[in-house]
């Protein structure tokens, strides 16, 4: 049981995370509001993907003099595996920050332009005000 | 229609820890991505990255040898993404000049 | 923003420290071959460099450091950096991003060394420009 609780609860953390992003998203009314909640859910998807790829025992992912000297020699299969965490769950957050920083650079200009255009960021007033312009169309 | 709200929420926490709970234990040296071959007896691929990346590609940073060499076309697309957006931003935000009056 | 007094120690020691961060930053864009770093990590740091300046003395005056008409020219340049040596291998007769068809080395693992280090420079000017170019979109779109 405490074996159980000691190897698992990195990822009970990061469902904490990933719980309050979710509660943001859906329940607040402004629309920065429901952006941060956004930023926080990709984030503990990163932190969990990072997090869970560490070996006990093992260092960075970069080859020491030793080895790069088994290469030279040429003897490849020599170099111990279990020396060096796992390199692909790093490569693949990287690109998944970077998107991470571009959907939301991209998502507060559209929060601008729906300002320039409605006047208002609370999500209530704005339906009502989009149905308000959708009637008076309509109405034409 | 907010107990809604709060009843997925405590749905979706439920589902995840128990997804969670099936997981290897953190750091596990066996777990099985660390181990040399996987389950239906081809060669694992970190397996395969650590050993390789100083002979074919003369670099000792294994992370930068995966991210530009053996997946090199994955970073294209994402600098694309990258490109992309910042267009994006461009064309929805720039004020564009006054037409002159003919 | 609107500011109605600059304050001279951060305006002087912005100023001073901007050129040493991107030292810094190219640093770590060329080592990405021996130490943690590499392309997006070295543009992101550059990226910060030019908003420094930015942030600290005012759009105007940052313009005499670094133009807003560089920024998607910046970001346009790096991605064809990137995609003309995939397409130059494929030219000379290899696959797509084929290292080690170009003729920058006679062999091969070196060759994809180069390879490697070109691609990420391409990477590092890409993300530069465009972070700084969204940052002055979203200034220029203020809603007043």
């Amino acid at each position: 049981m405490v074996d159980f609780i000691l190897g698992h609860y990195a990822y009970w953390f990061t469902l904490a995370l990933l719980v309050i992003g979710l509660y943001g998203m859906m329940m607040k009314k402004n629309l920065v509001k429901k952006l941060i909640g956004m930023t926080i859910f990709q984030v503990s998807i990163i932190i969990f993907f990072i997090a869970s790829s560490v070996k006990w025992g093992a260092t960075v992912p970069i080859l020491d003099h030793g080895d790069i000297e088994k290469v030279h020699l040429g003897m490849t299969s020599a170099i111990e595996t279990a020396k060096y965490i796992n390199p692909l769950p790093h490569t693949l957050m990287l690109t998944a920050i970077v998107v991470g920083v571009a959907t939301t650079g991209v998502a507060f200009g559209l929060v601008i332009m729906i300002y320039k255009r409605y006047k208002t960021l609370n999500e209530t007033e704005l339906l009502m005000r989009m149905k308000k312009e959708d009637d008076s169309d309509s109405n034409q | 229609m907010r107990i809604i709200y709060y009843l997925v929420l405590i749905v979706f926490c439920g589902l995840m820890f128990y997804a969670a709970a099936g997981l290897p234990n953190r750091g596990d040296p066996n777990a099985p991505m660390n181990l040399p071959k996987s389950r239906c007896g081809s060669t694992e691929a970190a397996h395969y990255y650590i050993q390789h990346a100083e002979k074919d590609a003369h670099t000792d940073n294994m992370v930068t040898v995966i991210l530009a060499d053996y997946r090199g076309y994955d970073t294209l697309g994402e600098e694309t993404v990258i490109y992309t957006a910042g267009l994006i931003c461009f064309l929805l935000l720039r004020k564009r000049k006054k037409e002159k009056a003919k | 923003m609107i500011q109605k007094d600059t304050n001279p120690i951060v305006s002087l020691v912005s100023r001073v420290v901007s050129p040493f961060i991107m030292l810094y930053a190219l640093y770590v864009i060329f080592h990405g071959h021996y130490s943690p770093g590499g392309g997006f990590q070295g543009g992101t740091m550059l990226a910060a460099a030019v908003l420094l300046v930015r942030l600290s003395a005012g759009t105007e005056l940052a313009q005499l450091q670094f133009k807003k008409v560089w920024g998607t020219l910046l970001g346009s340049i790096g991605v064809l950096v990137y995609f003309g040596t995939g397409f130059t291998a494929m030219l000379l007769g290899g696959n797509f991003l084929h290292y080690e068809t170009l003729p920058l080395s006679s062999d091969p693992a070196v060759a994809r060394g180069w390879g490697i280090l070109l691609v990420e420079i391409g990477v590092g000017i890409a993300v530069m420009g465009i972070l700084v170019a969204i940052y002055d979109d979203l200034l220029e779109g203020e809603p007043l």
